[in-house]
């Protein structure tokens, strides 16, 4: 149950791009193509993955003040949280160099698909920025950071999807000309994230509501998944009538 | 100027306004944004960008003949890593409240596209004291454009700068609320940022025709 709660949290309600702007950097400049913006929110979702329960076992077992306690009752009183951005962007770059010599030697489809992708990622914030947040929000147990990692990334997923696909239909609408390319790309973005900041009430609602919810989502847990697909093309194409609604006040 | 020649301003002047590394390059907006809510925020930030980018250049800049080139960006990290731990430790030792304010963001000065974009462009290639000025000269560049969001979030949303009440006072009705004006509440939320950055950039590119993207 928390886990499901978890997940679609870190999804709508803290999404990525739209609550707390990571990978931004990215998310602007691979979104010219659908096809791009699919191959590098796959390798997002991946790395996120396996970076967050990764970095969430060195926090709990190295880092946290009184960490280190496992090795013996001397070593209670060290507190090495200091050293935790140079351990977690450590964690991250070595993971990817290790990710894509696995993934090449193993999958050279995926490789091909992914592979230029993955140098590009060490350095996207939303990768460090998962690792920062599972630790600022003192996420209990393995289980959730995975979710938590998962969650993140898809929902990071969903929102280069969006944006491409906005973007590929843009080009055929009359924006004015000091606006075009980066500018109105930073201003849809900004009205999606008002959209998206109505997800806000999903998880505040009466209790009664909550509970026949939950019931409904342990049955739909198998087909997460699906879900996830169908809403993604339902909330682009609700980005696209914005679009448009946008573009007929353009042009006026 | 005296002190420097006319290629070495131009490294620092550039960024301000033609090459500005956010509306320009598109580099480093995942931190510009989520801390510009207020401008004391905002300032601290530039500052720390300006600290790290400055010093982190010239560090590279000393090491870019014993770098092998396919660990480069590990060594990257960890330099810029390094420099961002003792930010974050200056910041939580004399300002702790604004330390919370900016949480995570310190960290994530780390994998600041900014930072990894000099770096590979500028310092492994140029001599320490002109990579200074470059990382410099981007930094302010980054500082302007989150003083000018921070400056106008600040006073619209909650009407105040750096928490001085300019616009008088919104309970006692002074000032300009006297007059009926309430304070925007919206601009305080996160997609607002993103809105401004995109009105800055229309303003720029309208002013200089050269800058317009085709599709």
């Amino acid at each position: 149950m928390e886990h499901i709660e978890l997940f679609f949290k870190s999804i709508f309600i803290d999404n990525m791009v739209f609550a707390t702007f990571l990978g931004m950097c990215s998310y602007l400049a691979v979104s010219k193509k659908v096809s791009t913006a699919v191959g590098l929110g796959a390798a997002v979702i991946f790395v996120l993955a396996i970076t967050v329960p990764l970095n969430w076992l060195l926090d709990q077992y190295l880092l946290q003040p009184g960490a280190l306690k496992w090795l013996g009752a001397e070593y209670i009183d060290y507190d090495l949280s200091f050293l935790s951005f140079i351990m977690f962007i450590a964690t991250i770059a070595t993971m990817v160099q290790l990710v894509e010599i696995v993934v090449e030697k193993f999958s050279p489809s995926l490789y091909n698909s992914l592979g230029i992708f993955l140098p590009l990622i060490a350095v996207n914030c939303a990768i460090l920025g998962g690792s920062l947040f599972m630790q600022s929000r003192e996420i209990p147990t393995l289980g959730l950071a995975t979710v938590y990692g998962v969650g993140s990334g898809i929902g990071w997923f969903l929102a280069i999807l969006a944006i491409a696909a906005i973007r590929e239909k843009i080009r055929y609408s009359n924006v004015p000309p000091a606006l075009r390319g980066l500018g109105i790309t930073f201003i849809i973005t900004g009205l999606m994230a008002i959209g998206f900041m109505s997800f806000g009430g999903m998880l505040t609602g009466g209790d009664e509501e909550a509970k026949s919810e939950t019931k409904t989502a342990v049955v739909v847990d198998e087909k997460v998944e699906e879900t996830i697909v169908s809403n993604a093309s339902e909330t682009t194409e609700a980005k696209e009538e914005k679009v448009l609604a946008n573009n007929i006040k353009v042009n006026e | 100027m005296g002190l420097l020649s006319k290629k070495d301003s131009k490294l620092i002047l550039d960024p301000l306004a033609d090459n500005n590394p956010i509306t320009i390059q598109v580099l480093g907006i995942c931190s510009a944004l989520a801390i510009t809510a207020e401008l004391k925020a905002s300032i601290v930030m530039s500052i720390s960008v300006l600290f790290v980018l400055g010093l982190g250049n010239v560090v590279i800049s000393l090491m870019r003949n014993i770098i092998p080139s396919k660990i480069r960006i590990i060594v990257q990290l960890v330099v810029v890593a390094t420099l961002v731990i003792i930010v974050d430790l200056v910041l939580k030792a004399f300002s702790y409240e604004l330390s919370k304010t900016l949480s995570v963001f310190v960290g994530l000065i780390i994998t600041n596209c900014i930072i990894m974009g000099r770096f590979e462009a500028f310092a492994l290639g140029n001599g320490p004291w002109r990579s200074f000025l470059d990382g410099v000269g981007n930094a302010a560049g980054y500082g302007i454009i989150l003083v000018m969001v921070g400056f106008f979030r600040e006073l619209l949303g909650s009407g105040t700068l750096l928490g001085f009440k300019v616009l008088g006072d919104p309970i006692e009705k002074t000032g300009l609320y006297a007059l009926g004006y309430e304070n925007n509440g919206f601009m305080l939320l996160s997609p607002m940022a993103l809105i401004v950055v995109g009105i800055i950039i229309w303003v720029q590119r309208t002013k200089n025709k050269a800058l317009v993207e085709d599709h």
